[in-house]
């Protein structure tokens, strides 16, 4: 094959190179410029150069300061993580047997199943979470803790099965006789073989459930109590109920930071876990 | 008594038979080979052997205990896969420690015989190394280490060569046999490549359609082939369609269409009037110049076809006037390059009196 040109590698990679430019690294950088500025008057963002006799302008570190300054937001970060956590445990320990079933299953039975996991998403998403106000009503499991447990493993599911029953399917099933032929029984081939081999699936699983439940704010605020907020629930509330810019900024900023903590920490595991690049 | 007993098996995959009522027996410290084109029922044995697979009849019987309640997890028997089958998330070492760990040995135990099996099969070197860093004939090397670490009774190998390019196959079936005496662990092969079986083995079992067709030394599969099919299958071979027409003490006089009178070897059961067929390998018959004065019994005149030099010998592809075909295999030994016959030459192709072998039908 003959190397590509530098024309044709602009052509290829330029366009979504000039997307993610426009509609992520800037919006990214205007987030991080916001979360250091006064909120303006009528929300929005005040002014950075001082009119007269008005507002405070300029920029400022008063979010951080208010944020780091009283415990409840770190609680609130911190119960963010223990849900999500939690969602994604149950996740793990729900989708893995399912991915493991299907990806074992004969082929064209196979793609009918995963059709059958992503169907869900056929329905719309506020949908399918107030049916759950519908089910969980009369036993008295609203407005409560178990209950946006029960919601964000309802919707983020699949988000776990399908990365692991695609990491699962490619799996060679000679290695499950080997090592049977070698002495290990059902346990062990799966504990010495079938996991370790899973844990690529696992990780990205975890990280497509864990990220989007830390943010999530729709399914805390229809199914859970009152004051139980999450992470979501705040930065929604700065934006659309106090129209504090700033401070929403602020706060998805410390979010995304936190996320990019646990994953570089995550695929520090996976990597010196498993001795391999 | 026999190590491994394979007793009146069948087994069928809804109305297909893959292997029909098949017994034999192999013996401890055995190299016995189950050779047979694909499809011929050797692997469906090979799974038998293992456990993977139950015998729908018969018995597999080791040590003389029926192993049909035994899993594959429990049975000494150990199986090489063509594929390798190693762990990709585990170092050599790891790999091959396996089936210790199975086992449940102790960890100095896994240790010192970890070591020495690397060093068996020589590669002490990489034990550190994931079998992605590995060639094809390391891989082999870790599979063999890893299936003969915790001495299994029999070892079962699954083609193992057939994935590596010929020059390191070679190479490998010496290690194998080396190996193979070291150890003194019963092997058994399947291939379907007759030439691994003739190198390798003590034995062969030559299958087809889920039967045994002929079970022997290599030697005697080679040079008296039981019936058309271990004829054609093994080596090259001339099979020249015939009738004894008279037999005479050791000698039978057989006819060929439009050839006329061959004499071949006879032997106790050939007798007059008998169809066969008389299996001639291409290293028996001599091609001559017409001229020159030959002294061997059977002598036809033909025309050179095609030829295929490959070195050592030519092999010739002469018809016969009545149009059978013969191959004849003619070594290159003279001094200087070797002198050929060209495509429609003719020539004189001829073997000895006890050449061949008749196969009755």
């Amino acid at each position: 094959m003959k190397a590509a040109s530098p024309w044709a590698k602009w052509i290829v990679g330029g366009p979504p190179f000039a997307f993610l430019l426009i509609f992520f690294a800037l919006p990214g950088l205007i987030v991080v410029f916001a979360s250091f500025m006064y909120p303006g008057e009528f929300g929005g963002l005040a002014k950075l150069l001082p009119l007269r006799g008005s507002e405070e302008s300029g920029l400022t570190l008063e979010n951080y300061q208010v944020f780091f300054s009283d415990w409840v937001y770190v609680q609130i970060f911190a119960k963010s993580f223990g849900v999500a956590a939690l969602t994604t445990l149950i996740c793990l320990i729900a989708g893995y047997p399912l991915a493991m079933l299907i990806a074992r299953m004969p082929k064209k039975r196979r793609d009918l199943m995963v059709l059958l996991v992503i169907l869900p998403f056929a329905s719309n998403f506020l949908v399918r979470v107030y049916a759950w106000m519908i089910i969980l009503g009369p036993f008295d499991l609203l407005f409560s803790r178990f209950a946006v447990i029960i919601g964000m493993v309802f919707v983020h599911l699949p988000f776990m099965i399908l990365p692991l029953y695609t990491n699962l399917e490619k799996h060679d099933p000679v290695l499950l006789d080997a090592a049977q032929d070698l002495g290990a029984n059902r346990w062990e081939r799966f504990w010495k073989v079938t996991f370790p081999l899973s844990l690529p699936g696992i990780f990205s699983g975890a990280a497509l459930v864990f990220i989007p439940v830390l943010g999530m704010f729709a399914i805390p605020e229809i199914l859970g109590g009152a004051n139980d907020w999450l992470v979501g629930n705040m930065i929604k509330e700065s934006f659309l109920g106090t129209r504090d810019w700033p401070f929403g900024s602020m706060l998805s900023l410390m979010l995304t930071l936190a996320v990019l903590l646990v994953a570089a920490i995550s695929t520090w595991f996976a990597r010196g876990g498993f001795g391999r690049a | 008594m026999a190590l491994l007993e394979i007793r009146n098996v069948t087994r069928r995959f809804g109305s297909f038979e893959a292997v029909k009522n098949v017994s034999f027996e192999v013996n401890a410290g055995e190299f016995f080979t189950l050779l047979g084109p694909s499809g011929c029922g050797k692997t469906t044995i090979l799974r038998m052997i293992a456990g993977f697979d139950l015998p729908d009849e018969g018995s597999i019987v080791l040590d003389g205990v029926d192993l049909k309640d035994t899993p594959p997890e429990k049975r000494p028997i150990h199986t090489v896969f063509q594929s390798y089958a190693l762990f990709p998330h585990m170092t050599v070492v790891d790999n091959v420690a396996f089936p210790l760990k199975m086992a449940g040995a102790s960890a100095e135990d896994i240790r010192s015989k970890v070591k020495a099996t690397l060093d068996l099969v020589h590669l002490s070197e990489k034990g550190d190394q994931f079998p992605h860093e590995l060639s094809g004939g390391q891989k082999q090397r870790v599979a063999l280490a890893r299936s003969l670490v915790n001495r299994p009774r029999v070892l079962l190998l699954d083609e193992p060569l057939g994935a590596l390019d010929a020059k390191l196959r070679e190479q490998l079936q010496v290690e194998l046999m080396s190996l193979q005496r070291d150890v003194g662990i019963t092997f058994v092969f399947v291939t379907h490549s007759q030439a691994e079986a003739l190198a390798l083995s003590h034995r062969i079992a030559v299958m087809n359609a889920g039967r045994i067709e002929q079970l022997d030394e290599p030697s005697k599969i080679y040079g008296f082939p039981n019936n058309r099919f271990v004829a054609d299958f093994i080596g090259n071979c001339n099979l020249l369609d015939a009738t004894a027409a008279d037999v005479q003490g050791d000698a039978v006089k057989l006819t060929s269409a439009g050839l006329g009178t061959i004499t071949a070897p006879s032997r106790p059961g050939i007798k007059t009037g008998a169809k066969g067929v008389l299996a001639l390998r291409p290293e028996m018959v001599r091609i001559a110049a017409l001229g020159e004065p030959l002294d061997l019994v059977n002598r036809f005149h033909g025309k050179v076809r095609e030829y295929v030099y490959v070195g050592d010998v030519t092999t010739y592809i002469v018809f016969l006037d009545n149009g059978q075909k013969i191959e004849a295999l003619a070594p290159n030994a003279g001094s200087g390059r070797a002198r050929f016959f060209e495509t429609g030459d003719e020539v004189q192709v001829a073997w000895r009196h006890d050449a061949g072998h008749f196969v009755l039908d």
